[in-house]
């Protein structure tokens, strides 16, 4: 009667043991340190473009959009403030990961799903290497060290955006702008906007490694991984960024 | 088997195995002795690569027994099957090279990351060109596996396969797609890999051709060619075993001659005389 809860309790605890033993990885030798530095460069460096210009235009349409009501009740001096906080807390590291997702959980599905289906993974532990440990580690303590990164970057960028559109839309000074935007943060919120990337590191790594290496059937099954891996890990990152958004409200 | 015997290079004890409740292999049972050649033959799904996955602990079975060189590797952690690996070699499929590496650091991986073979740094160099001269291909170092035709990329994946020199090598459809020229020129180099270094060899194929050529033929050194085996009875023949599987059964297990008179219709379909 059950049965259909298996294959998704199956997946979970399969995830869940990928998860471990890639965490366990990181304090274990070998390391492999070219990898971790090639993919810091592949999510990090790679993504940086894409990432400034989505949190430029986020921060930007976000003043805009503020600025109607704020003039309405005489407060537009509070744009600064209500952009940085809500880029801090909520938009930039949600957009971030999710670009990241975007980008990068499918490029590591569809590398290591095409791995999987020309028996490249099999060769790897047949010579002596772990897959877990030579790929999806790598992957994700690159993605750990980058995404808070990125994200520090898109939110400062998505401010700046801010202050354009304020300044000349809202005529408003510089140092009027970016002291509220300075003071609305207090250190809770920029805890929140750093444990969020940390967390939503571990998804799109996990989930786009995860998918990659249970790709069956061929060219057709690599195709059906990255979508997988994409979907999955956009859906935890909203799952995620609710509850940690939760934990930090009811601090 | 004498009891004093040198343990099987491969014994397969009772094994079975299934995906989602399909079965793949069922109640498999042999043994293969060292120094022994074994021409695994059936048709697309029967469980061939599968059994080479077990072999090399790749898989786990459901139920029954794996050895390698006498050691059960049915319950072994992953870290201890990479020094039992790391005494077997095997060609994949499609060869399996890393497409992001070059033919040199295809060759030079299992020298540089098993752990039991590892090797110094200037001595992988020239363990990679001999193995690439083994198989013709030493012009090749720098160039990717995309840059190579099929018969070549499954050089290469011979070359990688016996560079550690292993004692058991195992090739899964090493002539599968391949024109018969290029087919004749692998199975030359299996040949004279085996003969050279006297490994046991296990060859998974469709093809009952390369059974005969692995079984009646031996590496001339002299000459650098194949010659057929000679003598009554001795020679690479007697050595050479051939195991027809059925839909995950070993239905068929015995030499040449056997194979060839066996009145099991299923085995007559690969027996092309």
């Amino acid at each position: 009667m059950l049965d259909f809860l298996k294959t998704p309790i199956l997946a979970i605890q399969e995830f869940y043991q990928l998860a471990v033993r890639a965490i366990l990885n990181v304090f274990r030798r070998p390391h492999y340190l070219d990898d971790v530095f090639l993919q810091m460069d592949t999510i990090g460096v790679g993504s940086l473009p894409i990432v400034m210009l989505t949190g430029f235009f986020s921060g930007a349409v976000m003043a805009l959009q503020l600025s109607k009501a704020l003039t309405t009740y005489g407060a537009t001096g509070k744009t600064g403030e209500l952009v940085a906080i809500t880029l801090v807390r909520e938009l930039g590291p949600v957009l971030t990961a999710l670009l990241v997702a975007g980008r990068n959980s499918s490029g590591m599905a569809s590398e290591l799903g095409s791995m999987k289906v020309t028996e490249q993974i099999d060769a790897m532990r047949a010579l002596g290497t772990d897959p877990v440990k030579k790929l999806v580690t790598p992957r994700l303590i690159a993605t750990c060290v980058v995404l808070p990164l990125l994200t520090i970057i898109a939110d400062f960028v998505g401010v700046f955006g801010g202050f354009i559109i304020g300044s000349l839309r809202l005529k408003l000074s510089a140092a009027q702008y970016w002291n509220s935007a300075w003071q609305a943060l207090d250190y809770g919120d920029v805890a929140e906007g750093l444990a969020k990337p940390f967390a939503f590191a571990f998804v799109v790594s996990l989930v786009g490694c995860y998918y990659g290496l249970r790709t069956t059937g061929g060219t057709q099954g690599v195709g059906r991984s990255t979508t997988q891996a994409v979907v999955v890990a956009s859906v935890w990152i909203f799952v995620l960024t609710f509850f940690i958004a939760q934990i930090f409200v009811t601090l | 088997m004498p009891i004093d015997a040198q343990p099987a290079a491969l014994r397969f004890d009772r094994v079975s195995l299934s995906f989602d409740g399909v079965p793949a292999l069922i109640d498999v049972s042999f043994e293969l002795a060292q120094g022994e050649s074994c021409v695994i033959l059936g048709a697309a799904g029967s469980g061939k690569s599968v059994m080479l996955k077990l072999a090399l602990g790749l898989l786990k079975p459901d139920s029954g027994r794996v050895s390698v060189f006498g050691q059960d590797i049915t319950g072994l952690e992953e870290q201890a099957l990479f020094d039992i690996r790391a005494r077997m070699g095997v060609l994949f499929q499609e060869g399996g090279l890393f497409d992001s590496l070059t033919i040199e650091e295809n060759v030079a991986y299992p020298l540089l990351n098993q752990r039991i073979v590892r090797h110094p740094p200037e001595e992988v160099r020239r363990r990679v060109e001999e193995a690439l001269t083994f198989v013709e291909l030493e012009h090749t170092l720098e160039k990717f596996p995309s840059e190579l035709s099929g018969g070549m990329r499954r050089r290469v994946g011979i070359a990688r396969a016996v560079v550690t020199e292993p004692n058991l090598v195992l090739y899964d459809s090493p002539t599968a797609g391949l024109d018969p020229i290029t087919a004749y020129t692998i199975i030359e180099l299996i040949v004279k890999g085996r003969d050279l270094r006297n490994t046991t060899t296990a060859m998974v194929t469709h093809r009952y051709q390369d059974g005969v050529w692995l079984s009646d033929f031996r590496y001339n050194p002299e000459s650098g060619r194949l010659e057929r085996a000679s003598g009554n009875g001795g020679g690479a023949a007697a050595s050479t075993r051939f195991m027809v599987f059925e839909e995950g059964r070993l239905v068929f297990d015995g030499t040449r001659a056997e194979v060839e008179s066996s009145g099991n219709p299923y085995v007559a379909k690969f027996v092309k005389r």
